[in-house]
C-alpha cells in the first residue's frame, strides 16, 4: 500500500504513473469551482499554504457540533469542471495533488507535466467512506461561499484507494478511455445498423 | 350551534394529527432514501461486482459496497450529494390526503434536510443564492398523476444528484431516424458525459411526440424497478439490444472500464407525431436514491425498502 504524505515533494510526485492505486495522509483543502473562480479569475488567495498539499474537488456534508466541525459525507465531485482554472490553479497555489472524480483534461495535463503535479480519483458517490478517513474538520475558509463550494481545511488519514487518472508523463487515463469508449461505440452501433 | 362548532374543532384536531403524521412518515423517509439504496438496486449492484473481472473495476465496485454498509451502519448519506428531492405522485381523488399536498411535501423536505442531514441545494437563478432549506421556487419538484375514485395514494421520492442530471438529453428528430438513431444519441450521451454522471448507470429513454414528453417519460423510465421490462414486448426487446450496445462500450464503473455500463436500461413510449419524433434520456447514477411509500386505507407499505419501518 502506498502511501503519500502531505505536503509531498516534486520528486515524488513525478515517480507516480497512470494507474497506480495510491492513499494519501495529511492536511488538505476541499475546493470546487467557486474557490477555483476566487483564485483564478478574481485573483484572491487563501490564507492557508498550498505549497505541495493536496485539493480534493467535493463539496461535503459538514454538521456543527458546538466549536467543531464534523465531516459527514464527503464524496469527489466532477473534476473537468475545474479544467478551465486548473492549470493557473496549480501554478499560483503550488498544489501538488488534486483529488476528484473522472479526468482532466489536455491543459490541466501540461501543468502536471510542467509543474509536477497529479490528479487522482476516488470513486463517485463514496462519500461516507471518504469521510472515515476524515479525522478532524479543522476549518473552513471562504464560507460565505456557501456548505459545498466553501474551502473546508481538514485532516485525512489514509484516503483511498485513489488511482492515478493524471500523471507528470503526459499520461492520462480517462483521454485514453474517452478514445476507446468511442471507438467501442462505434463498432457497437454498426453491429446494430446490420440487425435494424 | 355549538355541538357544530365543538365537531369542527375535532375535525381541525384530527386533520392536523393526519398531517403531522403524514409529513413525519415522508421526512423519515426522505432521509432514510438519502442513506439506504434500494432493495433492487443493491441487489443489481452486488450481481455486478460478483460478475466483474476487471482489476480496477473491482477496485470501484468494493468502494461502492463497502460505501453502503457504511453509510447504513452509520445513517450517513451514502453520497454527499443528496441532490434535488422530486416527487412522483399518483392519488386518488377520493384520498384524504389530497389536499395535504403539496404544503407537507415541502415541510418534509424541510425536516429531512436537518435530519439526515441532506446538503441544501436548491439554488436560485439568477442570483446564484442557495436557499439552504432544499426548498424554493419549483422545488421539490412534484409531479401529480390522478386516479379518478382511489383513495390511495403512491409517493415516489428520487433524490438525483447533479452529476447523473447533467448527462441528459433531449432533442426531436425525424421518425426515419429509427431505432438506430434513438441508440446513437443514448450512446453518444453516455460517451460524451456518462463518465462523469457516477457509472454503471440507470439509463431511461422516452419516445414521444415532442421534446417535453419524452422529457417526461425518460424519467419515468429511469424510476422502474430494476429487472421489470416494459409490459410492450417489442420495447422489451429493443431495451435488450439498447443494453447490449451500451454494455459493450464498457465503460465500467467510474468510467475506470470494465465489463459492462450499466445497471439497467428503460424505454417508455408514447405515440409520435409522422414527421416528428421528440427522445430523451435520462441517466441515473449507481446511488440511485428512489423511493417508493404507498399510503392505502389499511396504512402504509414500503415496496422499495424492506428496512424501512413505516
Amino acid at each position: 500500500m502506498k502511501i503519500l504524505h502531505l505536503p509531498v515533494t516534486e520528486e515524488e510526485v513525478r515517480a507516480l504513473r497512470v494507474g497506480d492505486a495510491v492513499y494519501v495522509s495529511g492536511d488538505m483543502v476541499t475546493g470546487r469551482d467557486r474557490v477555483h473562480e476566487r483564485v483564478v479569475k478574481e485573483g484572491k488567495m487563501p490564507e492557508t499554504d498550498l505549497t505541495g498539499g493536496a485539493v480534493f474537488h467535493a463539496g461535503p456534508i459538514v454538521a456543527r457540533d458546538g466549536e467543531e466541525y464534523k465531516t459527514l459525507a464527503i464524496g469527489p465531485t466532477t473534476s473537468m469542471r475545474m479544467e478551465a482554472f486548473e492549470a493557473d490553479f496549480i501554478e499560483r497555489t503550488g498544489v501538488r495533488i488534486l483529488i476528484g472524480k473522472g479526468g482532466m483534461g489536455d491543459r490541466t495535463a501540461e501543468a502536471c507535466r510542467k509543474f509536477g503535479a497529479v490528479h487522482l480519483m476516488f470513486a463517485g458517490g463514496a462519500a461516507v467512506l471518504a469521510a472515515d478517513k476524515v479525522t478532524k474538520t479543522y476549518g473552513v475558509e471562504w464560507a460565505d461561499l456557501g456548505m459545498p463550494e466553501a474551502m473546508w481545511l481538514l485532516h485525512m488519514d489514509e484516503f483511498g484507494p485513489l488511482i492515478v487518472s493524471v500523471d507528470t508523463h503526459g499520461g492520462n487515463l480517462f483521454e485514453t478511455n474517452k478514445r476507446l469508449f468511442a471507438e467501442r461505440k462505434q463498432k457497437a452501433l454498426k453491429k446494430l445498423a446490420e440487425e435494424y | 350551534m355549538s355541538f357544530v362548532n365543538n365537531f369542527r374543532a375535532l375535525y381541525n384536531i384530527v386533520m392536523e394529527w393526519d398531517r403531522q403524521k403524514f409529513i413525519d412518515t415522508v421526512a423519515r423517509f426522505i432521509d432514510y432514501t438519502a442513506k439506504r439504496l434500494p432493495d433492487d438496486v443493491v441487489a443489481r449492484l452486488k450481481e455486478m461486482a460478483d460478475r466483474e473481472t476487471d482489476e480496477r473495476a473491482k477496485v470501484m465496485y468494493a468502494c461502492m459496497l463497502e460505501d453502503l454498509d457504511r453509510a447504513d451502519a452509520s445513517s450517513r448519506p451514502v453520497c454527499q450529494d443528496t441532490g434535488l428531492v422530486q416527487f412522483f405522485v399518483t392519488v386518488g381523488s377520493e384520498c384524504k390526503l389530497l389536499p395535504l399536498l403539496p404544503s407537507a411535501l415541502k415541510e418534509a423536505v424541510e425536516i429531512a434536510t436537518s435530519t439526515a442531514p441532506l446538503r441544501p441545494n436548491a439554488v436560485e437563478f439568477p442570483s446564484e443564492n442557495n436557499t439552504g432549506t432544499n426548498t424554493g421556487k419549483g422545488v421539490p419538484f412534484i409531479e401529480y398523476d390522478i386516479v379518478p375514485g382511489s383513495d390511495e395514494l403512491r409517493l415516489t421520492v428520487y433524490l438525483q444528484g447533479g452529476g447523473s442530471a447533467l448527462p441528459g438529453r433531449a432533442a426531436v428528430f425525424p421518425p426515419s431516424v429509427g431505432f438506430n438513431g434513438i441508440a446513437g444519441f443514448v450512446a453518444d450521451a453516455m460517451v460524451e458525459k456518462g463518465i462523469n454522471a457516477c457509472p454503471p448507470l440507470v439509463v431511461g429513454v422516452g419516445v414521444a411526440g415532442c421534446m417535453a414528453t419524452a422529457a417526461k417519460l425518460a424519467k419515468h423510465a429511469a424510476l422502474r424497478k430494476i429487472g421489470v421490462p416494459s409490459p410492450d414486448a417489442e420495447i422489451a426487446v429493443l431495451e435488450g439490444k439498447l443494453k447490449e450496445v451500451l454494455d459493450e462500450i464498457a465503460i465500467g464503473p467510474q468510467g475506470v472500464g470494465g465489463t459492462s455500463s450499466v445497471i439497467a436500461v428503460n424505454i417508455d413510449t408514447a405515440c409520435h407525431h409522422p414527421s416528428s419524433m421528440g427522445v430523451a434520456v435520462q441517466f441515473g447514477c449507481w446511488a440511485m436514491r428512489r423511493g417508493e411509500l404507498i399510503f392505502g386505507t389499511d396504512g402504509v407499505v414500503c415496496p422499495t425498502h424492506g428496512g424501512f419501518e413505516v
